[in-house]
């Protein structure tokens, strides 16, 4: 690990922001495109000033052409460059899947090893805009169904930028999904400008005994603030964030259950075909199966379109209370 | 220079004061905060979207876009139903479901607003189709805006609907944005009409702020279609006076080029002509703007008064 010396709070939009300045900074082949992205600072205000500072030559405005933001992507980045791109929305990615899926994750392995595609698409993801059903999903599990892809998602100011800084520097398509509920969020961010999270590396975030709880994105903070609810009455949970989705580090997914016997898996996404039930079956393929005192449970997002009504769009999606119920049930205590 | 009936022009006039007052009230809306979730206003640029749906026939259909409330009021759709549905409402068009991006009533030939930029290109393509196939002889009006016209999906669309010479008219909004990046960034052409001809499809640019120019070609366009002789692809310039979403600073346009447009305000243009041609008296033009006043009036109260959807509905209507 890097030293770390230096701290500031900011928020995770701004996090974002900072590790792409650096590393546009370090690497001048490191460019960034999308939709409004340079004067307008993009749709969330995320790439405030990175035109003045970078130029138009490395922070383009793109039409609205999602396929050729992304196929031009692949090209530049099998050619030397390190594009960074933003779809306004996570939803869009479907406009530009064919580059993305058909071409750029699988040059380095089709062409036997001589090409290689370094780029980022950057992902804003989820509910709690009132957007509606085709501005809020999290699409995540498609990704992680292509091999050659490489799929992030942080969901801290810290983490946001450690890994964005990581997702650059990587010779691999990565895609980087941003959580939009997070956008505001604070919190302690290094400005040491080398300080980058592994992809490929799960991390604990709260170490506990009773109970294991594996969750990203928004339902990160929820399962953490379930976790204190539960502290208080003497059960302890333990969070595990995969932060790498796509291949997931089940290490210690798998260290954790043996510990403690009972699994919770969260995410946003609909439940049917989601990352979670891929983290279950591991499980039960694992040593861990043996140790399992309760079935594995999934909270997870339910399998219907985002609805726009903000009490629906709220209610398709865990909270922190099913956080608590799901705990509660796995010990019995219900 | 076309003449327009009085009764065209009584219901032109109340439609177009209709859906400013209809922008204006969401706008209200907006700032207290009733309704937080994301909409498009089309504040400026709303004669496209009513004169043309003034210039289809019965039994026409439509594909809108995201700013797609003039176009709907334009269309017919109930604005008691279209506000409900804002507001995120049980009784709104799509049951609170859908948002203003997905106002649609299906089986009346809306086949709804749209959330994906260019998404109604080739499911006007499918609209049309399936009017070929019953010979219905109607055809769909598919609206789109400039930003929207370098979307892969408008290349596809046009080439298909010219080789099965498919009864659309696609009527381009061309507000000279597509968000902030304005026009001369995003296309190296002056008028988007001009793509028309690499699919051999008649392409127009007209003032999309002159009722009667759009009237005129909108009813010649859709005439084209209806006879079977293929797509036509219309270009309407105009302007919107709001931002492109409710937290939009505006930064990339100047307020004298806002200006500039605001006195070319297509409704004031409206009324100037029925004035100084005497259609109407002073006191019938101000009759007319109290009722559509109050349409608005009640389409808010109506959505503020009813209830919003249950929560048991949430997983209903994932299939049909
Ligand atoms: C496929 C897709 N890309 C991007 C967006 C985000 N977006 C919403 S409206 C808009 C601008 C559209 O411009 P234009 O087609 O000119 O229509 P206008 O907003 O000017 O009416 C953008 C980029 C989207 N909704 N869908
Ligand atoms: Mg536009």
């Amino acid at each position: 690990m890097m030293e770390i010396n230096e701290m500031k709070k900011m928020k995770y939009r701004d996090a974002i922001r900072l590790g792409m300045t650096e590393e546009m900074r370090r690497d001048d082949a490191v460019i960034f495109l999308g939709e409004d992205i340079g004067r307008y600072g993009g749709a969330f205000g995320l790439s405030a000033g990175m035109l003045d500072e970078f130029g138009e030559e490395r922070v383009l405005d793109t039409p609205i052409s999602e396929a050729a933001i992304v196929g031009t992507a692949v090209g530049a980045a099998l050619t030397g460059l390190r594009p960074v791109c933003e779809m306004m929305h996570m939803d869009f990615v479907t406009l530009g899947m064919d580059a993305l899926v058909n071409q750029g994750a699988k040059m380095h392995y089709m062409f036997g090893g001589q090409a290689q595609v370094p780029l980022v698409l950057r992902l804003p993801a989820g509910t709690g805009d009132g957007a509606g059903a085709q501005h809020s999903q999290s699409l995540e599990a498609w990704l992680c169904h292509v091999p050659g892809l490489k799929v992030v998602t942080p969901s801290t100011p810290a983490q946001a930028k450690g890994l964005i800084k990581a997702a650059i520097r990587d010779n691999n398509p990565v895609c980087f999904i941003e959580p939009k509920a997070l956008y505001q969020t604070e919190g302690l961010v290094p400005l040491d400008d080398d300080y980058t999270i592994e992809i490929g590396k799960t991390l604990i975030e709260r170490p506990g005994k009773d109970v294991t709880i594996v969750a990203y994105g928004t339902l990160l903070a929820k399962a953490m603030e379930a976790a204190a609810f539960l502290e208080e009455e003497g059960i302890e949970v333990e969070i595990i964030n995969p932060v790498t989705l796509y291949p997931m580090d089940m290490q210690p997914i798998v260290e954790s259950v043996i510990k403690t016997g009972r699994l919770i898996v969260a995410h946003e996404a609909p439940k049917t075909g989601g990352v979670g039930g891929e983290i279950a079956a591991r499980i039960a393929e694992s040593e861990a199966f043996d140790y399992l005192n309760a079935p594995i449970l999934r909270l997870c997002g339910m399998d219907v379109p985002i609805p726009y009504s903000k009490e629906l769009e709220a209610s398709v999606v865990p909270q922190r209370n099913d956080f608590v119920h799901g705990v509660y049930r796995l010990l019995n205590r219900e | 220079m076309i003449e327009l009936s009085e009764e065209i022009l009584l219901r032109m006039y109340y439609k177009m004061n209709q859906a400013r007052f209809f922008e204006e009230k969401v706008e209200d809306l907006l700032k207290r905060g009733i309704i937080d979730e994301t909409v498009y206003l089309s504040k400026g640029e709303e004669a496209t979207g009513v004169v043309s749906g003034l210039a289809l026939e019965k039994g026409d259909l439509v594909s809108m876009t995201h700013r797609g409330h003039a176009q709907a009021i334009g269309f017919g759709l109930d604005v008691n139903l279209m506000m409900a549905e804002l507001l995120g409402k049980s009784t709104g068009y799509c049951k609170g479901k859908g948002g203003s991006l997905h106002i649609a009533d299906v089986l009346n030939g809306n086949i709804g607003a749209n959330g994906i930029v260019g998404g109604g290109f080739t499911l006007s393509c499918g609209a049309a189709l399936t009017q070929k196939h019953k010979k219905t002889g109607q055809v769909v009006l598919c609206f789109a805006g400039d930003g929207a016209t370098n979307e892969g999906s408008f290349h596809e669309a046009m080439n298909l609907a010219s080789v099965w010479k498919l009864p659309i008219v696609f009527l381009i909004e061309n507000n000279l944005y597509g968000m902030s990046t304005p026009i001369a960034k995003h296309m190296n052409i002056e008028n988007i009409s001009d793509r028309g001809a690499g699919y051999n499809i008649p392409g127009l640019t007209i003032d999309g702020t002159d009722f009667l120019e759009i009237y005129d070609v909108m009813t010649k366009s859709l005439r084209y279609a209806r006879a079977g002789r293929g797509p036509v692809l219309v270009e309407a310039k105009t302007y919107r006076f709001c931002g492109h979403s409710s937290d939009d600073p505006q930064v990339y346009r100047s307020t004298e080029e806002v200006q500039q447009w605001q006195e070319k305000d297509p409704l004031f243009r409206l009324k100037k002509y029925l004035q100084e041609n005497r259609v109407f008296t002073g006191k019938q033009l101000e009759t007319i703007e109290g009722e559509a006043k109050s349409s608005i009036e009640q389409a808010a109260e109506f959505a503020l008064e009813s209830l919003e959807p249950d929560i048991t509905t949430v997983l209903e209507d994932v299939y049909a």
